[in-house]
């Protein structure tokens, strides 16, 4: 019977589609679950400054640069230890040790970089190494950004924050200072950076013998990645991949769980008949004037955020759904049949008929409404995660999508952002809806002809 | 010809008059279940609610600190002695929680609370007011039912009235490009209105500043009706557009397959025969017979776009019901998070009852007169 439904299905462009949809989200999902684990995505999610820092904020995909004229640059990270860094050590008097080094950066993009850091380590005993920096333009022309003692081992010089630097360079309020280090000329209407070759000296000055000092530099860019950053810096390519395996595995089980028992009372109902029956039809009814939305915010908000609990919920809320009425309408044709007759005949127990023989009678009319309630879920966990109810710690596609809403991504014009989860949430719903759609034609001939 | 039409009216009328007493009947019999029904609906939500007397702890900790803060404010308090003042705090945070019913057991509380929220005495909100300053949860909730039944009442008939024209369109002109760009797009909608609204958003708003982002009216609102029922439709486009969107394809697509598996039956191709006029066949032999089971499943998508209004007047930050209930959950204010669940209880049962009185009104053979059938 599969194999005859393989090849029917085989016919219908829709379905090959849908069924490339989701073996490609399967293959994600897979290669994702092996390359990333659970737990390190989750680390990594909820990490801070200490695992992001090096990225640029809110960056956009770096394969926007295939569509705009100007092209926007890559972050540039360059540290003292790097292999073939220009590094100058020496011992030029009693207590003074020089240890130079010389970033370079090629500068080739039509936009401004969005911010320039220097990092500075060292390891000391009693007096603090000295370092001043200083950037060369590729005109020739040299600014010299500051000077700073390494106190208590650790450095930050932001350049964006660089007040004394903007006063100098006597820039206009609303030029930052980025510009007014990397424009061709910052005081015209529209400034262009200047493209070529800058290098970054920091030259450094230890007292001790055995003090260290090490650096990094980073010139951030306004792209990353694949999919971008978000406002904690973080790459949200995790989160796109993560968000798949979570997305597929809550739709499948929230369907399979809530059409399997759906089916299971219903037949169960009409087995039994009587009060069983009746009792199984009322409580259909209450469920319908259940606001079930409501109730899991209720339970979001009281109780717990878990994915999984909320997956328990959403099953227990929906297994007396509207989906009884048309299976027991079913069921009632399959009772009177002979064959229930015959088993009954010789002797199987209620639960063998009701499991082994009227429940799989059904089954192909129901794959298509199961394939098709799939997405349905999906999305309840993304509408779930929009109104700031999901789960607290698993990177889902629904978070990245309330993320953006609620940092102003539409306002501020990031519209990757958004469009990413969006469009994977829309790829995922298309892919099972239209599979749902031509199954429902395979198994229900009466629409074949339509 | 006329004997006929005149035979046909008076057979018309005594119909009307006994379908009328049929369905004041089954109007008592129903909203008498359906009254039982919400009854039940109602105590779930609250016992949800209350599961494991979580709330209330919530509420004692919060009777604690706001007696505390009270006392705290008070100078003659602050004079007595350590001792006493303990006494005090506890005195009048027992007091406090006698008052709220915070001593009674939970079954006995579980049915106070019933009653209450039956009949709508919902409570002071913790934190939220009304817009006119209230802190009944009644009020803000109420306050906020119009907008929502504006959006989603348009957006209903909207959908209804193009579905069903669209529909018998296609089913006249089946196989045409238009029908199979319907077939073709139904997939569209797996996806919920919201998520339609943030494209929406993004393209007519964000992008093309057509549209405003969000929101019923203008700031500041126009004084004139007129121009303020028109800055309402306008702010209206988007969230109707969305929510047109998400459900057109769908119901588009299964109401034409129905009335093609209709209009295939016997009697129609009998009628057609005959020569009945395409018009005439449609309405009587095609769009009568199948309207009970259009009606179900419309109501069965107003029910599913209700559920959704949460987060469908949160992306839109549409002042209605919905947006209530995702503020009062970011400001964790419990009275209105039960209350907005509650209302929502009573306007699925309402929207259910409505569509039951309908569907009885459509369908002959709804054994309204009670008996044989269980309501």
């Amino acid at each position: 019977m599969f194999r005859g439904a393989l090849r029917e299905i085989s016919r219908y462009p829709s379905a090959i589609f849908g069924l490339l949809v989701i073996f490609a989200l399967i293959a994600v999902s897979v290669y994702t679950v092996i390359t990333l684990p659970y737990h390190e995505a989750i680390r990594l999610w909820r990490g801070g400054e200490e695992i992001w820092g090096d990225n640029p904020r809110l960056a956009w995909p770096a394969w926007i640069n295939y569509f705009v004229k100007d092209k926007r640059p890559l972050t540039q990270k360059r540290t003292s230890q790097d292999p073939g860094v220009e590094r100058h050590q020496e011992k030029v008097d009693e207590g003074l040790w020089v240890d130079d080094v010389v970033y370079t950066f090629e500068y080739t993009a039509d936009t401004f970089p969005q911010e320039l850091t220097v990092t500075l380590y060292s390891e000391y005993k009693t007096k603090a190494p000295y370092v001043s920096i200083s950037i060369e333009r590729p005109d020739g022309k040299v600014i010299r950004l500051a000077n700073l003692a390494v106190e208590g081992g650790k450095r930050v010089y932001r350049l964006e924050q660089d007040e004394k630097l903007h006063r100098k360079l006597r820039l206009p309020e609303h030029v930052s200072t980025i510009v007014g280090v990397f424009a061709e000329d910052p005081f015209v209407e529209d400034p262009r950076p200047l493209k070529g070759t800058y290098v970054l000296r920091l030259e450094g000055s230890r007292f001790e013998e055995d003090s260290t000092l090490e650096s990094k530099a980073v010139l951030y860019g306004t792209v990353y990645g694949w999919a971008g950053t978000d406002h904690l810096r973080r790459d949200l390519s995790i989160a796109l991949l993560w968000g798949t395996p979570i997305a597929l595995s809550f739709g499948l089980v929230a369907a399979v769980g809530t059409t399997v028992l759906t089916m299971i009372i219903s037949a169960v109902g009409v087995w039994y008949g009587g009060w069983v029956d009746s009792l199984i039809q009322r409580i259909t009814e209450v469920n319908l004037v259940l606001p079930v939305l409501p109730i899991l915010i209720m339970i979001g908000v009281f109780y717990t955020r878990s994915l999984w609990a909320m997956l328990g919920i959403i099953i227990l809320l929906s297994i007396f759904g509207a989906g009884i009425k048309t299976y027991r309408a079913i069921f009632l044709q399959v009772k009177a049949q002979p064959y229930i007759e015959a088993a009954r005949a010789y002797g199987a127990s209620d639960w063998r008929i009701i499991l082994f023989y009227m429940v799989p009678r059904i089954i192909p009319t129901l794959i298509p409404s199961l394939v098709t309630l799939i997405p349905s879920f999906v999305f309840l966990e993304a509408s779930l995660a929009v109104l700031g109810l999901g789960d607290p710690v698993l990177p889902t596609w629904g978070k990245v999508i309330d993320e953006a809403r609620v940092n102003g991504a539409l306002y501020q014009g990031l519209y990757y952002w958004m469009l990413e989860p969006s469009f994977l949430l829309m790829v995922t719903g298309i892919g099972f809806a239209m599979l749902g759609f031509s199954l429902d034609r395979i198994f229900n001939p009466r629409l074949r002809e339509l | 010809m006329s004997e006929q039409q005149n035979g046909k009216a008076s057979r018309v009328t005594s119909a009307t008059r006994s379908t009328i007493a049929r369905l004041a009947r089954y109007t008592v019999v129903r909203l008498f279940t359906l009254f039982i029904t919400v009854v039940i609906g109602v105590y779930l939500t609250i016992l949800i609610a209350n599961m494991g007397g979580f709330v209330d702890q919530i509420r004692r900790a919060q009777i604690r600190e706001q007696v505390a803060m009270q006392l705290q404010n008070d100078p003659t308090f602050r004079s007595l002695p350590e001792e006493q003042r303990q006494q005090l705090l506890e005195a009048r945070i027992r007091n406090e929680e006698k008052r709220l019913g915070l001593d009674k057991p939970f079954l006995v509380r579980s049915f106070s609370y019933l009653w209450d929220a039956l009949t709508l005495n919902l409570g002071r909100a913790e934190n939220m007011t009304s817009d006119s300053g209230s802190r009944q949860v009644r009020l803000i909730i109420l306050e906020r039912l119009p907008a929502t039944l504006v959006l989603f009442g348009t957006a209903q008939v909207v959908l209804f009235a193009l579905s069903l024209f669209i529909a018998l369109h296609l089913s006249r002109n089946y196989g045409s490009w238009l029908d199979r760009l319907f077939v073709a797009l139904s997939p569209l909608s797996s996806a919920p209105g919201w998520f339609y609204g943030l494209f929406l958003i993004i393209i007519f708003a964000a992008w093309l500043k057509w549209f405003p982002f969000g929101g019923m009216v203008s700031v500041p609102p126009p004084e004139n009706p007129v121009q303020y029922a028109l800055d309402v439709a306008y702010h209206m486009v988007l969230p109707l557009t969305a929510l047109t969107l998400s459900s057109i394809f769908i119901s588009v697509y299964s109401w034409r397959t129905f009335f093609l598996i209709f209009s295939s039956e016997d009697y129609v191709e009998m009628a057609r025969a005959k020569g009945v006029a395409p018009r005439t066949l449609e309405r009587r032999y095609i769009l009568r017979p199948t309207l009970p089971t259009i009606i179900t499943s419309f109501a069965l998508g107003v029910i599913g776009v209700w559920m959704g209004a949460p987060i469908f007047e949160t992306i839109f930050n549409w002042p209605g019901l919905g947006r209530v209930l995702y503020q009062a959950i970011q400001l964790f204010d419990t009275p209105v998070i039960v209350g907005s669940t509650v209302i929502f209880a009573y306007l699925l049962a309402i929207t259910v009852f409505l569509l039951d009185i309908i569907y009885a009104i459509v369908d002959p053979r709804v054994d309204i007169g009670g008996g044989s059938r269980r309501a």
